[in-house]
């Protein structure tokens, strides 16, 4: 096991925690870059991967950081989707103004949803946010001259300084979005900002007295979360590439929850883990209808040609039901919250900690104490 | 000099007469102890100091200035910083991460700064580290910096509350109960800190305090409470010898409220 001396108070606010962390999260980038000449069909599904992990930062910064649980990020995915499709295509201005114009009108709608937040807390809050999920919702399909209505609205492909995107190009432009929402995440959660919001989470009467301003943190929280998710929608309506408001659903909202707490509440780690689970596993389980059938049904055909059919057959009935991907969903996310309430980030630390003793790991290092104090709630 | 004031304070929880005229004053450099039985309205006063209740009645004078209704987050920014009877520390932060949350109100930066990591931020950042780890020094907590609150035992939370509270660099420090369920040992150390807290530091103390041998050690003048009344008044020695304090705890010869 490795231990840091640190020689400096510097080294704390360090992006990265050494050298040899840095050079893996080099690696990975240029894993990342290297992607699409590796798997080019499957571009605009790991594209999906980058919003989706923006979309959990988002939530990760309120839900996870300052403890306000929201069902409502779907839509200020909308609102930013929305926005930004009106303001590029239907008032020609360029992409980035456009964007950050979308940006800016998200967060402005994140602060008026944030302000009656400021009087409720716990599940309450939560239900006003669906609440007033459902009203923009209603709003987004009943704006005919903004959105489109029922009908909808196609958006055209990324146009920037002349030059169209491809695939290839949007994914980079994805990717790069997605660092830049980590940098600046990261960022505000070491400095004084981060600390006020995880200070309301852990303990509002604390925070209060400590001369955090509970009203003012709690609304920068919501503007921020939501202005991300404005970004996040921007290079969504180009994903989806057609605009309905039944995209923008409260199914979506909890989507993004589970990503959320299956990827690990409390660490931006977890945020994309969360995102890479989210949306790779629809690709995962249609890839598996195709295949798994057919794989099955020959593994089986040893038996002889008619056991393989059968198989073939059963298997492919199962995996053509229509619930299959929603179910599988709700599964997963009822195995995390019983056995690995941590999330993948959890399950991933343990897993390092037990390398890194190996031989000496005992289970009982992150043995559930049974303590009668407040820790017990996010566990 | 008197640093802090309190006026005819009065609250009301239902028909609960919880506080019932309650006045003193705390001279500058003082220990000044609340006691008094379960239920007689010691956090209460906290509570209404540090404005999470609102006085039915009454003024809080801090400094000269009338606090009895700034905001909850300012009194903080006016010098007042507090503990909590059952700790309130931000359990999933580290300990580093607590005391430098005391330092809130010392920060110049804003959203922006701290959004683009700008170096004016990290600068006030080191300095705030320099203030956390004199806090650290003078506590004797530096095994501790970087573990989760969550992992300490419960003695070593009790003196993070009080360092969290140092950090604020507060002029009147509020103590609700520092060496409840303390041991003896840890009671003594905390018996010291408060000492230097006062006299090296300069930090007026207002504390609540069941433990009455580190009441008489400490205080320079104690306060009895009972059923939201003040009972009595004076140094250590004379309330505990005050007839009416003794009732309170003991109940009277023939019965009494008991």
């Amino acid at each position: 096991m490795r231990f840091i001396f640190k020689t400096s108070y510097q080294q704390d606010m360090w992006l990265f925690r050494d050298a040899i962390q840095r050079n893996w999260y080099l690696a990975l980038l240029i894993a990342a870059c290297a992607l699409p000449l590796v798997v080019p069909t499957y571009l605009i599904d790991i594209s999906l991967v980058f919003i989706y992990g923006l979309c959990g930062i988002s939530l990760m910064v309120l839900a996870g950081y300052t403890g306000l649980v929201s069902l409502g990020h779907a839509a200020f995915l909308g609102i930013g989707a929305y926005a930004h499709v009106y303001f590029s295509q239907d008032l020609g201005l360029p992409w980035l103004v456009s964007v950050a114009l979308a940006v800016v009108i998200t967060a402005g709608v994140g602060v008026v949803v944030g302000l009656p937040a400021l009087r409720m807390s716990g599940v309450y809050l939560t239900i006003a946010t669906l609440a007033v999920a459902v009203i923009i919702q209603e709003v987004l399909t009943h704006w005919d001259s903004v959105t489109g209505g029922l009908k909808g609205k196609a958006v055209n492909k990324v146009v920037m300084f002349g030059l169209t995107f491809g695939e290839q190009a949007f994914y980079f432009l994805c990717l790069a979005c997605l660092l830049l929402g980590l940098w600046l995440t990261q960022n505000l959660l070491r400095a004084p900002t981060g600390r006020a919001w995880v200070a309301i989470r852990d303990s509002e009467i604390a925070a209060q007295s400590m001369g955090v301003n509970l009203a003012a943190y709690k609304t920068i929280a919501f503007a921020y979360s939501a202005a991300l998710m404005g970004m996040a929608g921007a290079l969504f309506a180009h994903k989806v590439g057609y605009l309905a408001p039944d995209i923008f659903t409260v199914l979506l909202s909890i989507q993004f929850l589970l990503m959320v707490v299956v990827g690990g509440l409390g660490s931006l780690h977890g945020a994309i883990y969360g995102a890479v689970f989210v949306a790779l596993l629809p690709v995962l389980i249609s890839e598996a209808r195709d295949r798994v059938p057919a794989w099955l049904g020959a593994a089986f055909s040893v038996f002889g040609a008619h056991a393989g059919d059968s198989v073939f057959s059963a298997v492919d009935r199962f995996v053509k039901q229509p619930a299959l991907e929603p179910g599988v969903f709700g599964l997963i996310l009822v195995l995390f919250i019983l056995f690995e309430p941590l999330g993948i980030y959890g399950r991933w630390t343990k897993i390092k900690l037990y390398f890194s003793l190996f031989p000496l790991y005992k289970r009982a290092t992150f043995k559930r104490q049974k303590t009668y104090m407040r820790s017990e709630r996010l566990r | 000099m008197t640093l802090f004031e309190a006026h005819d304070l009065a609250i009301n929880f239902g028909g609960v007469r919880a506080l019932d005229g309650v006045s003193f004053a705390v001279e500058t450099g003082h220990v000044f102890t609340i006691i008094g039985p379960n239920g007689a309205g010691k956090t209460t006063v906290f509570n209404l100091v540090s404005r999470i209740y609102e006085p039915a009645r009454g003024r809080i004078v801090f400094r000269g200035e009338d606090i009895t209704r700034v905001p909850p987050h300012e009194v903080a920014r006016r010098g007042i910083a507090r503990t909590f009877q059952n700790i309130e520390l931000f359990e999933h932060a580290t300990l580093l991460q607590n005391l430098l949350l005391g330092r809130h109100t010392h920060r110049r930066t804003r959203f922006f700064d701290d959004l683009l990591g700008l170096p004016r931020v990290r600068s006030e950042e080191l300095a705030h580290r320099e203030a956390a780890e004199k806090v650290i020094d003078f506590l004797d907590l530096q095994r501790y910096r970087d573990s989760l609150i969550v992992n300490l035992p419960y003695g070593i939370r009790k003196v993070v509350e009080l360092g969290r509270a140092l950090c604020t660099e507060p002029a009147l420090l509020l103590l609700d109960e520092p060496s409840s369920g303390l041991n003896v040992e840890e009671t003594e150390d905390m018996a010291f800190w408060i000492q230097d807290i006062t006299r090296l530091l300069g930090i007026t103390v207002l504390m609540v305090e069941h433990d009455m041998s580190l009441v008489s050690r400490v205080s320079d003048r104690v306060l009895a409470l009972n059923y939201g009344r003040p009972i009595a008044h004076g140094t250590a020695k004379e309330v505990q010898a005050h007839p009416e304090v003794i009732r309170a705890y003991l109940g009277t010869a023939g019965g009494g409220d008991a």
